[in-house]
């Protein structure tokens, strides 16, 4: 059995979804629902690897909870995001990041419906539970990335 | 009646005399007058019907006219809303009108000074701007800022030109500061906006509770409708939930004052109490709802203990609200800014309308629900789609309604943009800021006292390549920022209709003539159509009409089998009848609601992040005619008190003043009764900061400052108010303070329905010298 491993991808894939959303969430301060949703989504993708880090135990390994990203390093990245974001035209950028966010989110959702399978094999109804409870607000990040680029797409690429 | 001592008692009392009646019986008539110094009813030359302009309570009046002035007002004993009553501010706030400094003349800038043009000169330079843009960058570079103190003929005549005329996606009202909320928590459980309620259920309730809404203050005439069921035998239990000791938490039986940024968790646990307590109606959520299993599992393990905790309220108050509710058997419940400005509004909103559907308490006498609105004509902006919907509740992501739209438009359903929602206020000014807009016109509003984040707003405004037009009645201190002013007519001058929060439809007759030039709004932007020339598939003119009567024919016609179906009311009906209410006296008397896929305004959204549903997904939540039980998990605040910043801020309306008193500051009564910004603080925190009653206090945030006298005993522990309405177009020159509340506010809205977050942000106090 490695569902181990599946765990532990699992938890790698939040874990970079959550790097991802703060950075992004910095990046784009001046897009002020961009920079309140993602801190949010990171906190809920930090939730996910709470619940994971128990079933991880259970199975004899250990993951990493913290995303990186703190202290002087996001200082930084915010002053840039001010400097950045009050220039015209920044549309482009959000777009490129709302991708990246969007495929970070794909590849976590995967790795939650690949651990939930198992867990069914494996008859595991606690780490299914875990899968369940979790899986859900992963999508829920990635129904917002999907919607953000229905709405942003059109005033960044066509209103020139 | 008209004597200065009759005026000094409705500034004592503004809510007048009780006259008490009992559970279902008729409430008494009280008719009350204003008039001029010296004027009694005979010297009045002729009265002309309209209703309020000054709050969303929609109260029926008369317009008193003599040698071609507004002389005063007196209320319509013959009309369902009011019974003859006025507030404070219809009373006295008709002066405005007549004040010297009107806007008579357009004015164009020119070397950087705004100087008086022709209507000609003034539009040329409107027109120019547009064209240019929409050759050079497209119809995206083009945003119209709206109201909700318009006409529906103007803003139905707005939202054609700007989405089929101009085929932008950047058209929204002030309504979103207002009453987004509202409408959004009404596509979410019921499918589509209108509100559920009437005002005779407060004739019939025994129970009723405001959630957020200080009605005392922001619709008296509704208040004194409860007030006087209280007054009289057999009164109906009254419950407030507000963080301040406003006058509705006074008269209540009970209080509940939660932090601000809680309501959600106080919601849930009051439902849970109501699930567990096995006080829910289960047929009638098995017959007309879906999403009960979904909605009882996320209230789970909200009990009153948990939440007393986040919301620093007794567990014993939550357990005595919910047995109140629990025991009543007809529930009347209203809403307001208290829910719609905080966090996770449209979830918490939503909350309420569940607490209806679990108790199967709608579409009955007394079992009502109102998610109110905070302007007079709210309700049109939405109706008519001058805001982030479709015209006549039509639903953007449905093809059929926007092919709908286009056949009774005669335009390609192409030239609708209906690719994404359409972009609400907060997003048009981050375009604006951007760069990607470059033209905005901005209708009867004034965000540069009412947005928040001022400081940023300003600069938004006066931001080089950003061609702003306002369109006023007087020089707003948004106008003083714009390229070109436009000078309006205003209520009493122009012709139209309005309607209420409890979608009774007033028609507004013309009393007197505009000052100087100004031309009515619908004029203004019929001319504006006119001269950019735009036309439907046949190249025939876009706009059909040249008036108000037939802009509403036009209206009529679009709404026609919607549910805001104004159809089978005219001018005339209106002229003679007095105000009606659409849909009727109550929504969904039957359980059966305007939710099925093909007719639904909205498919929904998640309420925690704003991603709308797909079509396919609303199908398969069935709800066919059923309504929609929505549930979320209470989650932090953004923003909450800090080391630096330790006391949690809000801020509001009064009684005396609407909007940013450009009418109200120019009555002198209204005036004197508020002349200046304050700042409430509880007693224990004015103790800790070292404050009297009456000490100047400086309230800051992350963002700014305000300077304002304190009064000390009203705000809870822990919370500053600091009421909205003041900014400084009467201060210039004579001082300097900053007191405008949203110096202060955080720019942050509620992902569903992008509401601005006014009542929650952090501040610290402290004594000025």
């Amino acid at each position: 059995m490695s569902i181990d491993l599946a765990i532990e991808r699992t938890a790698e894939a939040e874990r970079e979804l959550a790097e991802q959303l703060l950075q992004c969430g910095e990046r784009h301060g001046a897009e002020h629902d961009v920079f309140d949703l993602t801190r949010s989504r990171a906190q809920q993708a930090q939730a996910n690897l709470e619940r994971l880090a128990s079933a991880a135990a259970r199975y004899g390994t250990q993951i990493d909870r913290e995303p990186s990203g703190s202290g002087v390093v996001v200082t930084l990245r915010e002053k840039t995001s001010e400097l950045l974001g009050r220039r015209p035209q920044p549309g482009l950028l959000l777009l490129a990041d709302l991708e990246q966010l969007h495929l970070r989110a794909s590849r976590a959702s995967l790795a939650w419906i690949a651990l939930a399978q198992a867990a069914q094999a494996a008859k595991d109804p606690e780490l299914l539970s875990i899968a369940s409870d979790c899986h859900p607000e992963t999508l829920r990040t990635l129904r917002w990335t999907t919607q953000k680029v229905k709405e942003s797409a059109p005033q960044a690429l066509a209103a020139r | 009646m008209h004597t200065v001592e009759a005026r000094a008692a409705r500034i004592a009392d503004p809510w007048g005399e009780r006259t008490p009646y009992g559970p279902g019986e008729h409430w008494p008539e009280r008719v009350d007058v204003q008039l001029a110094d010296g004027l009694t009813e005979r010297d009045v030359e002729s009265w002309h019907r309209s209703a309020s302009i000054l709050h969303s309570n929609g109260d029926a009046l008369d317009i008193a006219v003599k040698d071609g002035r507004i002389v005063g007002v007196r209320g319509r004993a013959d009309d369902r809303v009011n019974h003859g009553r006025l507030g404070p501010k219809d009373l006295f706030g008709w002066q405005a009108n007549s004040s010297p400094d009107r806007l008579t003349r357009p004015l164009v800038r020119r070397d950087g000074e705004l100087a008086q043009a022709s209507w000609d000169e003034a539009m040329d330079a409107v027109v120019r701007r547009s064209k240019q843009l929409l050759e050079q960058k497209g119809p995206g570079a083009l945003a119209f800022y709206t109201s909700g103190q318009l006409f529906l003929e103007d803003y139905y005549t707005l939202a054609l030109i700007a989405r089929a005329g101009i085929g932008t996606n950047h058209l929204d009202g002030n309504t979103r500061l207002c009453t987004a909320t509202a409408a959004e928590a009404l596509k979410e459980t019921f499918g589509c906006d209108g509100q559920p309620g009437s005002y005779t259920d407060i004739d019939h309730a025994d129970t009723i509770v405001h959630y957020g809404h200080n009605v005392a203050e922001t619709q008296a005439v509704l208040w004194q409708r409860v007030l006087d069921r209280r007054a009289a035998p057999d009164p109906p239990t009254l419950i407030c939930v507000d963080p301040r000791r406003t006058p509705v938490a006074e008269e209540a039986d009970l209080h509940l004052a939660p932090l601000p940024g809680t309501n959600l968790a106080l919601m849930n646990a009051l439902i849970q109490e109501l699930i567990a307590n096995g006080r829910i109606d289960r047929d009638y959520i098995e017959r007309h709802t879906v999403g009960f299993a979904e909605l009882a599992e996320q209230v789970a393990g909200c009990s009153p203990e948990w939440a007393a905790r986040i919301c620093d309220v007794s567990a014993a108050d939550i357990r005595a609200a919910a047995q109140a509710i629990s025991a009543s058997e007809r529930l009347f419940s209203t809403v307001l800014q208290g829910f719609y400005q905080s966090h996770q509004a449209t979830v918490s909103a939503v909350q309420v309308n569940n607490v209806h559907l679990l108790r199967g308490m709608l579409g009955r006498p007394g079992c009502g629900l109102l998610q109110m609105n905070g302007q007079p004509t709210a309700q049109n902006t939405r109706e008519t789609g001058a805001n982030g919907d479709l015209p006549g509740f039509r639903n953007w992501a449905n093809e059929s309604h926007v092919e709908e739209l286009a056949r009774i438009w005669n335009v390609d359903p192409l030239d609708i943009p209906h690719y994404a929602d359409p972009t609400h206020a907060m997003q048009i000014f981050r375009y604006c800021e951007q760069g990607s807009i470059g033209f905005l016109w901005i209708s009867c509003t004034n965000p540069a006292v009412s947005l928040p984040e001022l400081g940023r707003i300003r600069e938004v405004l006066a931001r080089e390549g950003l061609f702003v037009v306002v369109q006023d009645i007087f020089l707003t201190e948004t106008a003083e920022l714009a390229d070109v002013v436009l000078p309006a007519a205003t209520w009493g001058e122009k012709e139209g209709t309005f309607t209420n929060a409890d979608r009774t439809v007033h028609l507004s007759e013309k009393a007197v003539d505009p000052p100087g030039d100004a031309r009515a709004d619908l004029d203004i932007f019929l001319d504006y159509a006119s001269r950019m020339g735009f036309t439907d598939r046949d190249g025939e003119p876009l706009v059909k009409w040249a008036d108000a009567r037939s802009a509403f024919a036009a209206w009529q016609d679009c709404s026609r089998g919607r549910p805001c179906d104004y159809s089978d009311m005219s001018y005339d009906d209106l002229r003679h009848g007095g105000g009606r209410q659409w849909g009727g006296e109550r929504l969904y008397a039957d359980g059966r609601f305007w939710s099925h896929p093909d007719f639904c305004e909205s498919y929904g959204k998640d309420l925690m992040t704003g991603a709308a549903l797909e079509p396919v997904e609303y199908r398969s939540l069935n709800p066919d005619r059923k309504a929609i039980l929505k549930a979320g998990a209470y989650v932090a605040p953004h923003e909450t008190p800090t080391e630096d910043y330790p006391l949690f801020l809000t801020t509001g309306r009064t009684i005396w003043h609407f909007h940013t008193r450009t009418k109200t500051r120019r009555a002198p009564e209204l005036h004197a009764a508020a002349p200046d910004v304050w700042v409430e603080l509880s007693r224990d925190d004015a103790e800790r900061v070292g404050v009297a009653d009456g000490d100047m206090v400086a309230v800051e945030s992350p963002r700014g400052r305000v300077e304002a006298e304190a009064r000390i005993g009203t705000a809870r522990s822990g919370v500053v108010f600091v009421p909205f309405h003041f900014g400084y177009w009467d201060s210039a020159g004579v001082d300097q303070r900053p007191r405008a509340a949203n110096e202060l506010t955080r720019t942050e809205w509620d992902p569903a329905s992008k509401q601005p977050l006014y009542k929650l942000g952090a501040c610290r106090v402290r004594k000025l010298p």
